[in-house]
């Protein structure tokens, strides 16, 4: 039974990693309606921007900051940049330059930080907590609280502030939105930083326990896009209930089917996207998207 | 006859007439065609035998290509995961040649008919789903197969892979095993060219684009879209299977992790490129993904692939709708400038 515990709480703080990737391509989803091949990278990049910052002497939390209004105003740019000339072609072509953007970001990391894995200070104690026979490691207590944290930040700016208002209007109806003096071009650029936002407190979570690396957000983003389709691409909270919940089941599924092991791990992850898929595609807290005829 | 019914004909007449002098003309549609076909055929006696290889490879992608237009171009369903049924057809050759010495000529139809197989079956829980859906469902099957082939390895060698040995040319014939290669996927190539060509010019590929357009009118003119949506993917399938079993034999080695999901994003990026719907945007997109990172290579050593996206999103910024799709408008622009 300690073994059951102690599995569904590691799988737990994965999860938090999961969750709050997961939360970055649903807000994106929501706020553009594109899905964004380069979300991982972007992360990726912007855990590099902390890490030299740790490097030069900057303090954690100021690092951390830092970090977050970077990748900001960089998704902001991007977004402004790159993906507006293409903003009305069809959608493969818009996924196409998010591939692009994947590429040039993960090429230019490599180029300038080198492939060599490092290693990413935590803000949070080392030593474990132990409640009974359960260990507890205070990083993952940290990130799970972290991502909660931003989870209920973000409700609170849709829910309650005009900006908030403005944006969801924009993705709604963009055309009645610019009717009544929504800047809705912004609006997207905005959705895109907070996305970046997001990405960045995701991959400085991720990079103390999985390591820093150009290729680290590969793996984690197969997960987050499990996590978003078993909660639901329209929903933040889902998202963050889903990643958890794959966490959970990616290592039970670890410890207790045999021929699961750890070899095939990841096809658990994607037998549980078809599964969703096909049974439920709108996730577990997901609106049905109802098509007008 | 009565005069409204000639008035219908000369209607139908000057409409057909207008859509003809819309495309290229017949005979130098015809002429292209042969110029390119006589191209083709000298070519392997102009170049080295490692650009000949290369080009070998522009054709299995060119086939590849074909396949995966077939399904995201004309009938509108997006696929990350056409790298899984390359992997099938890739592994159907192999361990057919390797284990059960099969002559490698037969385990072409057979990686195509396996391919069709599980494309067809794929396609039916694929009708649930639509748009970035299908793309996640998709995506999930590429990056799974790597995984898969690892894990059967008593059939797949692991990931050791599987060595095969260059096929050498029959008949006493006078070329190079690169060249026979070369020729044989030529063969094949120009087979699978016509046969797709025919199937999307007709009745079929008529329905398979109305599908792609509107598909409750589709319905309402008794297409049957569950029927042909999982046709096509089967089909697909299937171009993708055998172009994977020549990329087999031309290489003569598989390995798991050369099937990853890159190889899946390089035949979407493939297809966009060389223009959606348009069978020549095949060929351009097969130019495109053998080439251009051979190019970005040679530019910068140190970050190739920060080349190869720049290229990317400056193409999408030129010709949104792909090669075939701006020389289109280019060919359109040149026929309206004399009128003025």
């Amino acid at each position: 039974m300690e073994t059951f515990f102690q599995q569904v709480v590691s799988g737990l703080a994965t999860g938090g990693i999961y969750a709050s990737l997961a939360l970055a391509l649903v807000m994106i989803y929501q706020a553009t309606d594109v899905v964004n091949y380069s979300q991982g990278e972007m992360a990726m990049f912007s855990t590099y921007l902390a890490w030299s910052m740790l490097n030069h002497g900057v303090p954690y939390w100021i690092a951390f900051f830092a970090t977050v209004a970077i990748a900001f105003v960089g998704g902001v740019l991007v977004q402004r940049i790159i993906i507006r000339p293409v903003q009305n072609a069809p959608v493969l072509t818009i996924v196409i330059v998010c591939i692009g953007l994947l590429t040039i970001f993960n090429s230019i990391a490599g180029w300038i930080y080198s492939y060599v894995i490092q290693p990413f200070p935590s803000p949070f104690p080392k030593e474990p907590i132990k409640i009974g026979q359960i260990v507890f490691g205070q990083h993952d207590l940290g990130a799970i609280g972290v991502t909660l944290i931003l989870l209920a930040l973000i409700y609170v700016f849709f829910r309650f502030t005009s900006l908030g208002l403005a944006m969801r209007a924009a993705a709604h109806n963009p055309v009645s939105a610019r009717l009544v003096g929504i800047r809705v071009g912004w609006m997207l650029a905005l959705g895109w930083g907070m996305a970046a936002l997001i990405g960045a407190v995701a991959g400085m979570m991720v990079a103390p326990v999985i390591f820093l690396e150009p290729n680290m957000m590969a793996g984690i983003l197969i997960y987050a896009f499990a996590s978003a389709t078993l909660g639901g691409f329209t929903s933040p909270g889902g998202a963050v209930v889903g990643g958890f919940l794959v966490g959970v089941i990616e290592n039970l599924a670890g410890t207790y089917v045999s021929f699961i092991g750890t070899s095939l791990k990841l096809t658990v992850a994607l037998a549980l996207i078809i599964v969703v898929l096909l049974v439920r595609p709108s996730g577990l807290f997901g609106r049905a998207v109802v098509h007008r005829v | 006859m009565t005069g409204e019914q000639t008035a219908s004909a000369d209607a139908l007449v000057a409409a057909r007439a207008a859509a003809r002098r819309a495309e290229l003309p017949r005979a130098w549609r015809l002429g292209g065609l042969a110029v390119v076909l006589a191209l083709a055929c000298v070519l392997p006696f102009l170049l080295s035998g490692f650009l000949v290889f290369q080009f070998t490879l522009v054709l299995v992608y060119a086939i590849a290509l074909l396949g995966l237009n077939m399904l995201t171009g004309f009938n509108g369903q997006i696929s990350l995961g056409h790298g899984a049924f390359y992997a099938l057809g890739a592994y159907t050759t192999a361990i057919m040649v390797d284990r059960w010495h099969v002559p490698y000529a037969w385990t072409l139809p057979a990686a195509g008919v396996v391919c069709l197989v599980v494309g067809f079956f794929f396609g039916i829980p694929a009708l649930r789903l639509e748009g970035i859906y299908l793309a996640l469902a998709t995506f999930a099957l590429a990056l799974a197969v790597p995984q898969i082939l690892k894990y059967f390895d008593e059939w797949t060698g692991g990931s050791q892979g599987i060595v095969l040995s260059k096929p050498k040319p029959p008949w006493g014939l006078p070329i190079s095993a690169d060249q026979w290669l070369y020729f044989l996927t030529l063969a094949v190539t120009i087979i699978l060219f016509v046969l797709g060509w025919n199937l999307l010019r007709g009745r079929t590929g008529r329905a398979i684009m109305a599908i792609r357009d509107n598909p409750i009118a589709a319905e309402a003119m008794g297409v049957n879209n569950a029927l042909y949506k999982s046709l096509t993917f089967g089909v697909s399938a299937c171009y993708t299977g055998i172009a994977g079993a020549l990329s087999a034999l031309s290489i003569a080695f598989v390995a798991p992790d050369t099937f990853n999901i890159f190889l899946s994003i390089t035949f979407l990026v493939g297809i966009v490129i060389g223009g959606l719907g348009s069978i020549s945007g095949a060929i351009f997109g097969a130019l495109f993904t053998q080439f251009v990172p051979n190019y970005a290579q040679d530019i910068s050593k140190a970050a190739p692939w920060a080349i190869y996206g720049i290229f990317l999103i400056l193409f999408m910024y030129v010709m949104p709708r792909g090669v075939a799709g701006a020389l289109r408008m280019l060919w359109h622009l040149a026929r309206q400038r004399p009128r003025g």
